[in-house]
This record gives C-alpha cells, sequence and structure tokens, in this order.
C-alpha cells in the first residue's frame, strides 16, 4: 500500500472530523444543558452555508461572507429557540424530536423557495486555493489543512470559554441545577437562549466551511446530522470531550473506509465481489463501530448518562 | 354498541363504499390515494404497538417497510412469482431483522434508543443505494406483482379491498395483543420499568418480542406497498418517512386503537391538499406539526374519547 495516499486520507479524514465536531459540539452541549434533542441543528448548517454563499456574492468578499454568516446563523438559531423550541424543554424526547422534524420540512423547503433545488457552487477564498507539499512528497489542499487549524482551535476555544470563565460557570450549574440558578439571580432563560445561538453558530460555521468541499443544496444538512448522531452516541450524548474524540474516530474511519475497504477486500475475495460489498460496507462501516460500542460502553466513551 | 365499535363500523363502510361511489364520479385517482394511506396505516398500527403501548420510540420503523419491500422484488427479481412466498418472506425478513436491531438497541434507553433505531435504518438505507444489482439509488422495477389465487394485486379495486381487510385486521391484531397479558406486561414496562421487575418480569424479553412483532407486521405494510407502487426504492427507508410514521401515530393519539388510522389519514390527507395547493406544501406542513405538538397534545383519538 502507498503510505503517502493513507497519509491523506488520514488528513481528509481528520479534515471531515473536526467538520462533525463543529456540529457535534452544539448538538452535545443543547442535550447537555437544555436536554433537548435537536434534529433541525441539521438545518442550522445549511442555513449558514447558504448565507455565507449569499453574503460573498453580494459582499464580493469571502472574510465578510463568513461572517455573515455566522452571524446570521446565530439570530436565527436564536430566533427559532424563542419562538419554537423554548416550549419543548420540559417536554419528553418524543415530542421534541416530532417539534425538530417539523422544523427541517420548513427549513429545508424555505431554502429551496430562496435559491432553488439545485446544488449551489461555492468556492472557498482565492488566497487559500494553493497546495501545501507535505512531508511524504505529495501535495495537499491548504483550504482543508485551514479548517483542521479551525476545528481545532474552536475545540480548544470551546473547553476555555466551558471550563475557565464565567459564563461557562453558569452553563455548567445550569446543566446540573436549573431552578438552583434561577434561584440564585442569573436570568436562566436569556443563558438558554444564548447557548443555543453559540451552538446553531457553529453549526452554521461547519457548513460554511465544508459549503466549498460537498454540495450546499437543500437537505444538506440531513446526510451531515445523522453522522454526527453516531459521533455523539460514540462519544457520550453531553460530552463536548466525547464529541471532539467520537467526531475524529468517526471522521477517519469513514474516511478511510471509503479509500481502502474495496481494494482492500480485493485482495481477500474476488474482484466483482468486492467491487459491489466494498461501497456498501464502508457506508456502513460506522454505524457498526457504533454497535460495537455500544455493545462494550451503553452511554458510549465518555457518557455518564444511560 | 359503544363508541370505539361504533368508530370502526363507520371507518370500514365508508371505506367500503369509496370505489364504487369514485368509479361513479370518474375519480379512479381516489382508489389509488386511500390505498396507498391505508397500507401506510399499517406501518402506523404496528410502530403504535411499540411507541404507543411499549414507549418504545422507534425513529426507525421505515426499515421494514422497505424490507418488505426489497423481499418482494427481490423474489420476483430472481422468478419467484408466488404471492405466499412473497409474503412469508417479506414478515419472515422484517422479523429477523428486528430481532438484531431490536436486540442491540432495547438495551439502551431514551434519546440512545432514539438514534441508535434511526441509525440501523440508515445502515439499512445505504445498503439498498449500494447494491447496484437490485437498482442502488434509482430502485428498481418489480418484475411482476405477488400472483395470489383470487385476488388479482393489479387490479386496483381488488387491491384496495386486500389493504382495507388486511388493515383492520392489523388492527384488531394489535388490539388484541394489547389487552392479553402479553400486551398488560408490556404497558407494565412502558410506565414503570422498576416495578414491572418487582412483580417478578423481565421488560427486556417483553419489549424484544414486542418489537419483532411490530417489525414483521410492518412488513407486511412494505410487501404491499411495493405491489401498490410496483417499483421499491431506497428512499422507502429513508428517515423523513420513518418520522412521517411517527408523525402519523402522535396526530392520531399514541397508544390508541384508532390513533394510528385516524393520524395516517389526517397527515396524508392533508399533504395531499397542500400540494395540490402548491409545490412548496412542506413550507407549510413543517410548522403546522410543529403547532400539533406544542398545542395538540392528545391526538385525534383524543378527541372521540375523553378518558384515556
Amino acid at each position: 500500500m502507498n503510505w503517502a495516499l493513507v497519509f491523506e486520507q488520514l488528513l481528509n479524514g481528520l479534515q471531515y472530523g473536526v467538520t462533525l465536531f463543529l456540529m457535534a459540539a452544539g448538538l452535545t452541549l443543547v442535550f447537555g444543558i437544555m436536554n433537548l434533542v435537536n434534529l433541525a441543528h441539521g438545518s442550522l448548517y445549511m442555513v449558514g452555508a447558504y448565507l455565507a454563499v449569499a453574503a460573498t456574492q453580494w459582499t464580493g468578499s469571502y472574510v465578510a461572507g463568513l461572517f455573515l454568516g455566522i452571524g446570521g446563523t446565530l439570530v436565527i438559531g436564536m430566533l427559532v429557540e424563542v419562538v419554537a423550541l423554548r416550549t419543548l424543554y420540559e417536554r419528553d424526547h418524543l415530542d421534541q424530536v416530532l417539534a425538530t422534524f417539523g422544523l427541517i420540512l420548513f427549513f429545508n423547503e424555505l431554502v429551496a423557495i430562496l435559491w432553488g433545488r439545485a446544488a449551489l457552487f461555492a468556492s472557498g477564498p482565492s488566497w487559500l486555493a494553493g497546495h501545501v507539499d507535505l512531508f511524504t512528497g505529495s501535495r495537499y489542499p491548504l483550504y482543508r489543512l485551514v479548517i483542521i487549524g479551525v476545528g481545532l482551535a474552536v475545540a480548544i476555544a470551546l473547553w476555555y470559554v466551558v471550563a475557565r470563565t464565567r459564563l461557562g460557570m453558569l452553563i455548567r450549574a445550569g446543566a446540573s441545577n436549573r431552578t438552583m440558578v434561577a434561584a440564585l439571580g442569573t436570568n436562566i432563560r436569556l443563558l438558554y437562549t444564548v447557548v443555543f445561538g453559540f451552538g446553531a453558530a457553529l453549526a452554521g460555521l461547519a457548513g460554511i466551511l465544508a459549503g466549498p468541499i460537498y454540495n450546499v443544496q437543500p437537505g444538506m444538512g440531513e446526510l451531515i446530522l445523522i453522522q454526527v448522531f453516531v459521533v455523539i452516541v460514540i462519544g457520550g450524548i453531553g460530552s463536548i470531550r466525547g464529541a471532539l474524540v467520537g467526531a475524529i474516530i468517526v471522521g477517519v474511519v469513514d474516511t478511510l473506509g471509503r479509500a481502502f475497504l474495496k481494494p482492500l477486500l480485493g485482495t481477500l475475495i474476488s474482484l466483482p465481489a468486492a467491487e459491489s460489498a466494498g461501497p456498501a460496507l464502508a457506508s456502513m462501516l460506522i454505524y457498526l463501530l457504533m454497535a460495537v460500542v455500544l455493545a462494550v460502553k451503553p452511554a458510549g466513551i465518555f457518557g455518564s448518562r444511560a | 354498541m359503544n363508541r370505539k365499535t361504533l368508530f370502526w363500523v363507520v371507518a370500514a363502510a365508508l371505506l367500503v363504499l369509496l370505489p364504487p361511489l369514485v368509479l361513479a364520479l370518474k375519480q379512479p385517482y381516489y382508489i389509488d390515494l386511500v390505498r396507498r394511506i391505508m397500507i401506510l396505516a399499517i406501518a402506523a398500527i404496528s410502530l403504535n404497538l411499540i411507541l404507543g403501548y411499549g414507549g418504545l420510540v422507534s425513529f426507525g420503523h421505515a426499515a421494514y417497510i422497505g424490507i418488505g419491500a426489497y423481499a418482494v422484488g427481490i423474489l420476483a427479481f430472481y422468478g419467484v412469482g408466488s404471492g405466499w412466498a412473497h409474503f412469508a418472506m417479506a414478515i419472515g425478513a422484517s422479523a429477523l431483522v428486528a430481532l438484531a436491531i431490536g436486540a442491540v438497541s432495547i438495551r439502551t434507553s431514551g434519546i440512545y434508543f432514539i438514534m441508535i433505531t434511526l441509525a440501523f435504518t440508515q445502515m439499512l438505507y445505504y445498503l439498498g443505494i449500494s447494491i447496484a444489482e437490485f437498482g442502488g439509488d434509482d430502485g428498481m422495477r418489480i418484475k411482476a406483482r405477488s400472483r395470489f389465487p383470487l385476488v388479482d394485486l393489479g387490479d386496483p379495486v381488488a387491491a384496495y379491498y386486500a389493504a382495507l381487510v388486511l388493515m383492520l385486521l392489523s388492527a384488531l391484531l394489535v388490539s388484541r395483543i394489547v389487552n392479553s397479558r402479553f400486551g398488560l406486561a408490556l404497558r407494565a414496562c412502558k410506565s414503570n420499568d422498576a416495578r414491572a421487575r418487582a412483580i417478578g418480569f423481565s421488560p427486556y424479553p417483553v419489549r424484544l418480542i414486542a418489537f419483532v412483532i411490530s417489525g414483521a407486521l410492518c412488513g407486511l405494510s412494505g410487501a404491499l406497498y411495493a405491489n401498490h407502487t410496483n417499483y421499491i426504492t431506497p428512499s422507502l427507508m429513508s428517515w423523513l418517512q420513518s418520522g412521517e410514521l411517527m408523525f402519523m401515530v402522535i396526530l392520531g393519539g399514541m397508544g390508541t386503537a384508532a390513533g394510528p388510522v385516524l393520524g395516517t389519514f389526517a397527515l396524508l390527507l392533508a399533504e395531499e391538499v397542500l400540494k395540490g395547493f402548491t409545490q412548496y406544501w412542506q413550507v407549510i406542513l413543517g410548522p403546522l406539526l410543529v403547532l400539533s405538538v406544542i398545542f395538540f397534545r392528545r391526538g385525534l383519538a383524543g378527541m372521540f374519547s375523553r378518558h384515556e
């Protein structure tokens, strides 16, 4: 096997993993703190990607598009929380799943009305279009390396905010006892709205970064959302550390599976059989991984409650 | 006659009278529409057994529609035409897959259960997409419909009455199950897990058996669906389909006999009306569903009976 190619695919896996992490962090925060299952998290990813494309066209600047996209998703996320989701915190998970399912239909269709059903072309900034020479001798797109860097930077910043700042302290306190924090004089409703907006902005950022690599189209959020579920189930629901570890495992396993399972199977069984079994097995790989993790640790790797 | 029996008699009478009526009005489209609704109502009835009575929030129930449909499609692909073989395969394969998925999923609970059932269904969905021999992403035309003596499923009216009879039988079956000793155990596990253990039975096998029965019944719905459309695609197993099934049960009123049937009719007829109104009907349906979750908690069946 060609080790330079393996290394390149490992980087691809890492890049996909940090994209998953940006999504998973928001989803797991909202679940851990508000006890809310938000299927519409994928819609916020999609909204971010669309807003950034539109804002980049409008202003002509990628950086302006990036910030308008993140800001727009933040505002839309907070709006959704205030209008619809706030009433659902006290409900059971079934109601939350159904209501946010309704939101998905709404957002997918709204996007289709505004921008059409065809995929949009999103381009990264021209100053990130180049390639970098790797030590293995091959060249790797700079843009993907930047995504890895941004994802890891967000992970560190998130850890700092939650573990070291006053806001993080309130968030953790709100997660363990809502009534007590409210009694001590914190506006818990506002805090929840802020946390939700924060998670939405991270999902928007993930969508914006992923735009130039994958398609920007209605329904793009659901494809990634279900993989994000796998991530947080593997990592342990409610744990940011679990989200990071789970995201990188899922990103790497999925990418390597798609790249190497078919040739690997080809050495074991006949080539035509590998030709059809390879892709099927590759797309099922992360779900099998999840089943194995749950069989061993039903609450995920870093999970505390089942 | 009590209100519940009255509901079923009136509903059955209306559905029996529908085909001659719409044929007289030269609107055969409505036979197809209502047949499709009744087939999906069977799936909703099966989901209600575990969701409404068992408290198991399965977000992957569309998997069994897909398996039932693919069982028919694959057997027909290899030249097997017997309807008995098709339906036995559809029900048996769905039961087996439900056993495998249930055995892993039921070990977990709450949000983990929701996500795991979703993920397993997604796995089957991708499996359907990647098997090129059976059409892959595009789906596959069914070579020949299931052949039964006396009933021709290719005839719209005969297939309509077959679906109607099977829907009523499914509702009867589920109501017999939930009122049996086993059904009492299932409902006990839903309302209080610890007490069920204390009385002396283990919830796990009870839930697993219900899960398998539910999957098998949903497989029947899938086999009918394949005969209805004459075409199968992996999108039968998509998570949107699973979500719709959940909505049918909730909208109608979960844990009631009439709920899933009412809910399926309400949701699919609402979709039909909105589709005639605008091609962007989901932009209206989505918020309607959100509102129904927030404000309409007891479902349609809750309006008919005062006590649950």
